[in-house]
């Protein structure tokens, strides 16, 4: 059975306003410009990862956490609201998978992992401050990278 | 607005119609409980298989808008989460604000030099 979210989120906040779901009509395409085992890649999780000291995501949070690829599994920390985050505090790599891009980056499956990762706090109730405020600074990261592909993991 | 800036995305995802709503412009989906799109803890072979998948689907899906849809199973002998997980009084409570900064200090703390 497929769990429909969007109905249960009305009824879970049903003490709130209703939340108005973004219904895009069009979808964005770009095409893939060569084979993912010559792409750098960028990862970026939605799971609210932090990396050693850096500070935990606060309510309508829109700043985002650069993490190092090359960072050790025990400096990641994990900080949300909207899902359970026991098992992804025990092991990151169930929302933000850095561990095994790593090792599809040491086997060649994919060409580069871009260097750093990123994650942000997926509980921003405004749609608005995260098109505004979170996407555009993303985008600008990934042009200075010069990635080729961009692959998101919403927890 | 990735895609927009010529940026081919792929977005993993456990909510279906979430995503079918949003129109993501690819998409791969596993249906596990929210937190665990990219696998069971401590289990990299399930990690690792999804990871690769989300890549392999970087090349095959070639229709915008398009979701594949992974048949891995959660728990074959209990699929309990799927009538439960995102219901009233499910999730579990939250550390009080006192107790996140006291942890967020010691973490801190553990990092300074």
């Amino acid at each position: 059975m497929t769990v429909a979210y969007i109905p249960r989120t009305r009824e879970l906040y049903s003490d709130f306003k209703p939340y108005q779901w973004v219904v895009n009509q069009t979808v964005p395409w770009t095409p893939l410009r060569k084979p993912i085992s010559q792409s750098k890649i960028a990862l970026m999780s939605s799971g609210g990862i932090m990396y050693r000291d850096q500070p935990r995501f606060h309510h309508e949070d829109a700043s985002y956490r650069r993490i190092p690829k090359d960072a050790a599994r025990e400096d990641l920390y994990v900080w949300h609201f909207g899902y359970p985050t026991a098992d992804a505090e025990k092991d990151p790599n169930c929302v933000f998978p850095l561990e095994r891009m790593r090792e599809l980056e040491a086997e060649h499956i994919i060409g580069e992992l871009s260097d750093p990762a990123f994650s942000f706090m997926g509980g921003v109730y405004s749609a608005r401050k995260v098109r505004e405020e979170l996407a555009p600074r993303i985008v600008d990261e990934l042009k200075r990278a010069h990635v080729d592909a961009f692959y998101l993991v919403p927890a | 607005m990735v895609e927009e800036a010529g940026i081919p995305t792929l977005c993993m995802t456990s909510a279906l119609d979430i995503t079918q709503s949003v129109k993501a412009p690819r998409a791969v989906f596993v249906n596990f409980p929210l937190g665990h799109q990219t696998g069971r803890p401590d289990d990299p072979g399930i990690q690792r298989q999804l990871v690769r998948d989300a890549m392999l689907a970087f090349e095959t899906i070639s229709t915008p808008g398009e979701i594949v849809k992974l048949p891995y199973i959660w728990d074959p002998d209990d699929r309990s989460w799927e009538t439960q997980d995102y219901t009233k009084g499910w999730m579990p409570r939250r550390p009080s604000r006192e107790h996140a900064d006291a942890a967020e200090a010691a973490r801190v703390a553990r990092y300074a030099r």
